[in-house]
């Protein structure tokens, strides 16, 4: 079993978020980058599956050098190898057409993602990914088994879960649940700084969009406090007050 | 020129994620000076398939292939967009929108904007909002291309009625063999529960709560108010709720009308998918917890007094006809 874990590299889950005066750019300096969380999951999915079926795991990121510490981490935690795009992940479609060149010159049985990434929070690269190898795409996995050339999920929906059975290859996306998150041990640590990642060059891709600035969300007023004997009167208060309820 | 929308089914009726989009579609439509056709799929009636005419749509082309799955919807929504010229498509961002949209955009060669939470700028060029950072913050992206496919935030629009006559007209939807390799073998769906993304009230609970066997009163308090049920993630870490009640930047992002946060120290791992909320009440016995930074009303006090008395009072407010 091939398979092929796609991570993008985000802002620490604590680094506070900040933009240029002009609001036209995410300011960097200061902000600790880590594996993304849901990639992290499928990672340590991908290695279950991988010693199960005595397989290999690579994975793939599309950023510049300043992310290898990233790729190490995953290397650290047991994929074998990976691959690195030399370029500015600048859009989804982007980044989706770069790993969709390398998995046709390169095929895999399977294709692991998260289901977001915690700095873009679109769900797309997996998605387009998907759409221009002609794969299946399951998008909110909750879990992920296998059955000789057959996957099943339980795949997150409004309000429940579909139970869904799909032959491979495929691209699946992991949610929280799917698998524990593995801490790298010393020996991973040490033999993360050797084993094998290969910088390719990008593909070339149409601009179809552009990020043209950054906001934050409103700041709330300071919060208005109801005496806790006085709790009772919280929804006539939201109904004078804000009108929500 | 036209504006497509997917009106979302759920077991033969539109959700309001669909009626939302075709809001914000109609709003679109009329800035562009165009008419705004309707995409359903499924097996739907016609009465029901009408009621997107509630909401502006003229025509509607509904589609009932053999097999769903994104493949098969993203196929007919896109062929669906050639033929009827549309140059904006817009989708739902639920979770099987957001497993669609994006192949549409591939389909059409278009620019895709995701997770569009208010309308557009449309005086020089093409530029939408959407959240970014888990929460943290927004970003503005300018799509460039010709057709733009949109998915929109569901409850980040609202639903505005502008009743017009409607065509129902029936699409071809026939399923090729590649687009036949992803099945559902079955749906489980948590009945008589409000789906959390989709909630417009949600009363979520934390760590404070002590235990699972607590969380009756968190239950009851959700069911009077008609509201969805969340958690912090250590909650459903410890397998307390379940995982898809799990809110946050690992977890589910939200932006409900209210937010009742109880027992939840207030992180901002879990702040930043729950800030988009539009008013935040947190309940916590500790009067320096960080939530109360970031909420509009705060009880200090110990849940198991205060949400009893909660329940009370929204079984009061309710049968007042509230
Ligand atoms: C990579 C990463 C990702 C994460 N992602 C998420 C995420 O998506 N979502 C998330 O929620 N967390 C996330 N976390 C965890 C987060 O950092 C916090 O640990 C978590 O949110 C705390 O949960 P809590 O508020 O329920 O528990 P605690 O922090 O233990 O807070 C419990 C609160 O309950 C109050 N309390 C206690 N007893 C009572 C009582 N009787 N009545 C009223 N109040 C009471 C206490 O004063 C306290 O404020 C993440 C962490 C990491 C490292
Ligand atoms: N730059 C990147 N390189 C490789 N994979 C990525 C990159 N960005 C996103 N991904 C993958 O796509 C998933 C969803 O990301 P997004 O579409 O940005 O929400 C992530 O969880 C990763 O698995």
């Amino acid at each position: 079993m091939k398979i092929l874990v796609c991570i993008s590299n985000v802002p620490d889950t604590t680094a506070k978020i900040n933009f240029s005066p002009d609001n036209k750019n995410f300011i960097s300096s200061g902000v600790t980058f880590i594996l993304n969380p849901y990639d992290e999951i499928a990672l340590s999915k991908a290695l279950d599956i991988a010693t199960a079926s005595a397989g290999t795991v690579t994975v793939i990121h599309v950023g510049d050098a300043s992310t290898e510490p990233t790729i190490r981490k995953a290397l650290a935690i047991g994929a074998h190898d990976a691959v690195r795009v030399n370029a500015d992940p600048r859009d989804a479609l982007f980044v989706a057409s770069q790993i969709a060149a390398c998995v046709k010159s390169d095929s895999y049985d399977l294709i692991l993602c998260g289901r977001e990434s915690s700095d873009h929070n679109s769900s797309s690269v997996p998605v387009m990914l998907a759409e221009l190898l002609g794969l299946p795409c399951v998008l909110f996995a909750k879990s992920l088994t296998l059955e000789g050339n057959t996957a099943k999920m339980d795949n997150e929906i409004a309000g429940g879960k579909e139970v869904v059975s799909c032959t491979l290859p495929l691209v699946v996306c992991a949610s929280e649940g799917m698998a524990e998150w593995k801490i790298p041990n010393m020996r991973g640590i040490m033999s993360a700084r050797t084993k094998p990642l290969r910088v390719v060059d990008a593909v070339e891709v149409p601009v179809l969009s552009l990020i043209t600035g950054y906001d934050k969300p409103a700041a709330r007023s300071t919060v208005k406090l109801i005496p806790a004997d006085a709790a009772g009167e919280l929804f006539d208060t939201l109904r004078a007050e804000k009108k929500i309820i | 020129m036209s504006v497509l929308v997917y009106v979302e089914n759920q077991d033969g009726k539109f959700r309001n994620a669909a009626f939302e989009a075709l809001s914000f579609g109609n709003a679109i439509a009329t800035s562009l000076g165009t008419g705004m056709i309707a995409c359903s799929i499924g097996k739907v009636s016609d009465e029901e398939l009408k009621c997107a005419g509630k909401y502006g749509a003229s025509v509607i082309l509904s589609a009932s292939p053999e097999l769903i799955n994104p493949q098969v919807c993203s196929g007919i929504l896109s062929k669906a967009a050639v033929s009827e010229k549309a140059t904006v498509v817009i989708v739902p961002a639920s979770f099987f929108g957001k497993a669609v949209a994006p192949r549409v955009a591939v389909k059409l060669k278009a620019a895709y904007g995701d997770n569009v939470v208010e309308l557009p700028q449309m005086s020089s060029g093409f530029i939408v909002k959407k959240g970014a950072y888990s929460g943290k913050a927004f970003e503005y992206v300018e799509l460039l291309s010709e057709v733009k496919v949109i998915s929109l935030v569901p409850n980040s629009f609202k639903m505005v009625e502008k009743p017009v006559e409607i065509v129902i007209k029936t699409v071809d939807a026939t399923v090729s063999d590649p687009e036949k390799a992803l099945k559902v073998i079955d749906t489980v769906r948590n009945t008589n529960k409000v789906s959390l993304p989709d909630a417009e009230i949600v009363v979520s609970a934390g760590r404070g709560l002590k235990g699972p066997e607590n969380w009756g009163m968190i239950e009851e308090l959700a069911s009077v108010l008609g509201a969805a049920t969340a958690c912090s993630k250590p909650v459903s870490d410890a397998g307390w709720r379940p995982h898809s009640e799990h809110v946050g930047q690992t977890g589910i992002a939200i932006s409900p009308n209210l937010y009742i946060a109880i027992g939840i120290s207030g992180a901002i791992q879990h702040l930043a998918g729950v800030s988009n909320s539009k008013v935040i009440v947190v309940i916590n016995k500790d009067p320096e917890a960080p939530f109360f930074k970031a909420a509009d009303y705060g009880i200090v006090g110990d849940a198991f007094e205060v949400v009893p008395k909660l329940i009370e009072a929204a079984k009061k407010f309710k049968a007042a006809g509230n």
